[in-house]
């Protein structure tokens, strides 16, 4: 755990996002950067104006596609799952990986990927051990429904539920190296028991130990 | 916007067969104001029929340009911002040096003594322009279907001249499908007697032959949406059939007229010269792959294609992407929805605005 995950600081919002802000500050300035399922290309946005990056992204929906390029990010309509082949080995010193994993139809795959083409991955996701979320399945006897996780089980895009331990269990098991992990809770870092606590968790990783 | 064509003339060009064209005229059109960094000019390719008059209205004909709904102020190239810069093809019959012009060597049209000539002699020629307007780098290099293929033939040709490229619905080389669909319209002119080994200047022209040749262009820039949508099964003027193939349906009638249309604007043997280099253009050449043949691109590129576009359908675009990306090029792809076919590009313009006025927006900060 990190020091300063371990104060309970309060995170600061990027684009209306904590999670934002913590893969903002990771990012090193002029870094080459390649967001997976970027969305309208917000963070890739600040990230360019901000940090200087040369910023690209990779996003399925078009509507998503259109509203990105139209802000002036670098973006590529094409599934995540098959789209990475194209990219040379190391081609980014970042992929980030915010709200993704849980999409992915293969996400060991997605996450080998990643680190082939990137440095380093950041990836960020929904914690499905939160205790709201075990409550909610023990009271209901039914697929969770929370804040984190709102949709019905037939109208919900995660198609993999994870947990903080889930995760840390993939990557030993993928030889990775978590260079830092980070909890929110809210506005909150979470220092003790993030399985239960932690609504959202990033994590840094590297290829190999 | 009232526009004026100018022309200029160079002593000569050497082309890819080996052969030299000498004197050529290059015919052109500009829009907006270069500014004093020379450094927001942007060079609008035109596709297979189309010519240097791209917007505004044409003292000449006063007709609109090809692209006059992307190109003004307030646009997606906003000549407010921009300096757009226009011109007609080698090999075209529009200003620019092709078959139909004089030979000074004989006095006479070229004809089929014309060389042949390939998209990367086009560019070269469109490169010469660009120096004589003492234009450093071009801030964009951008075209639908051929001039797609030159905006990435300059790419590749003169990398340290374009800032970024934005090819539209186009392909790095013409499918066997796309051949086909030209060599039809080939044939169909050289098929008219009216057309007499290309020797038809001051006589009857090859009207019959250059009008299907159109016709079934036509057919291939729409799609069986935009048709159904704008034809159906309707019948022209009358209730009932006619059983004398004149024209009964408004589909029949339509492909006439812009075939027939096509004839008082446009010179069959460019048709047949033109519809070749798009042939021949391969921007592989050689190189292996494609991915090796884009070594020397180090432009910023928007790719752009249509869904509805079967004639250069998305997976031609996404070849081109994907080549990028293996380069780490900085690459940008949408495909757009549209029911209006390879014709997208010039009638359905709101998202392509979007898009480019972003990208261009962006590219010009990078820049600064």
């Amino acid at each position: 755990m990190t020091a300063v995950a371990a104060k309970q600081a309060f995170v600061r919002e990027l684009l209306g996002r904590s999670d934002y802000a913590i893969i903002g500050d990771i990012i090193s300035p002029g870094a080459r950067v390649l967001d997976l399922g970027c969305g309208e290309g917000e963070l890739l946005q600040w990230l360019a104006a901000n940090k200087s990056v040369d910023a690209r992204g990779v996003e399925i929906a078009g509507e998503k596609v259109r509203r990105a390029i139209a802000r002036g990010v670098s973006v590529f309509q094409g599934d995540i799952d098959e789209g990475l082949a194209d990219y040379p080995d190391r081609a980014f010193d970042y992929v980030i990986l915010s709200q993704t994993l849980q999409e992915t139809r293969h996400p060991r795959r997605v996450l080998r990927e990643m680190l082939r083409v990137g440095r380093r991955g950041i990836v960020a996701f929904p914690n499905f051990g939160h205790w709201r979320v075990r409550l909610s399945m023990l009271a209901s006897g039914r697929a969770p429904r929370t804040k984190l996780f709102p949709y019905e089980w037939y109208d919900s895009p995660n198609i993999h539920f994870l947990t903080v331990e889930d995760f840390e269990a993939l990557a030993a098991l993928e030889g990775l190296t978590v260079e830092r992990r980070y909890f929110l809770a809210g506005h909150r870092k979470v220092g003790l028991m993030p399985n239960l606590l932690a609504e959202v968790a990033v994590f840094l990783v590297s290829a190999g130990k | 916007m009232i526009v004026e064509a100018s022309v200029v003339r160079f002593d000569s060009i050497a082309l890819d067969s080996g052969a030299a064209l000498a004197p050529v005229d290059v015919a052109y059109e500009t829009y907006g104001q270069l500014n004093a960094a020379r450094s927001n000019a942007i060079l609008v390719l035109h596709a297979f029929s189309g010519d240097a008059h791209a917007a505004g209205i044409s003292p000449e004909t006063g007709k609109p340009g090809w692209w006059d709904n992307m190109i003004g102020p307030g646009k997606a190239f906003d000549t407010n911002k921009y300096f757009v810069i226009s011109s007609n093809v080698l090999g075209g019959c529009r200003g620019t040096t092709g078959p139909s012009s004089i030979n000074p060597a004989t006095g006479c049209p070229y004809g089929m003594s014309f060389p042949g000539i390939t998209i990367s002699d086009m560019v070269r020629l469109e490169k010469m322009l660009i120096d004589a307007l003492k234009i450093p780098r071009l801030l964009t290099v951008t075209g639908g279907s051929m001039g797609g293929m030159q905006a990435l033939e300059w790419a590749v040709a003169y990398p340290d001249r374009v800032v970024s490229a934005i090819p539209i619905a186009t392909t790095t080389r013409h499918s066997a499908q796309q051949i086909a669909f030209n060599e039809v319209g080939r044939q169909a002119i050289m098929a008219d007697p009216d057309w007499n080994g290309g020797d038809y200047y001051g006589k009857q022209l090859p009207a019959r032959g250059l009008a299907v040749a159109r016709m079934v262009g036509h057919i291939t820039y729409m799609s069986d949406d935009s048709m159904r949508e704008k034809f159906g099964r309707r019948l022209r003027g009358k209730e009932n059939f006619g059983f004398d193939f004149d024209v009964d349906f408004e589909v029949e009638s339509y492909l006439r007229y812009r075939g027939s249309q096509f004839v008082g604007r446009f010179d069959a043997n460019s048709y047949l010269y033109i519809t070749k280099a798009m042939d021949y253009f391969d921007l592989t050449n050689g190189q292996g792959s494609l991915t090796a043949a884009l070594a020397p691109a180090q432009a910023r590129f928007l790719v752009i294609s249509f869904s509805s576009d079967w004639l250069y359908p998305s997976y031609q675009s996404q070849e081109i992407v994907r080549a990028l990306r293996a380069r780490n090029c900085d690459v940008a792809y949408a495909e757009l929805p549209s029911n209006y076919g390879h014709d997208s590009f010039l009638v359905d313009v709101a998202e392509q605005t979007e898009l480019i006025r972003g990208f261009l927006a962006s590219t010009l900060e990078k820049t600064a």
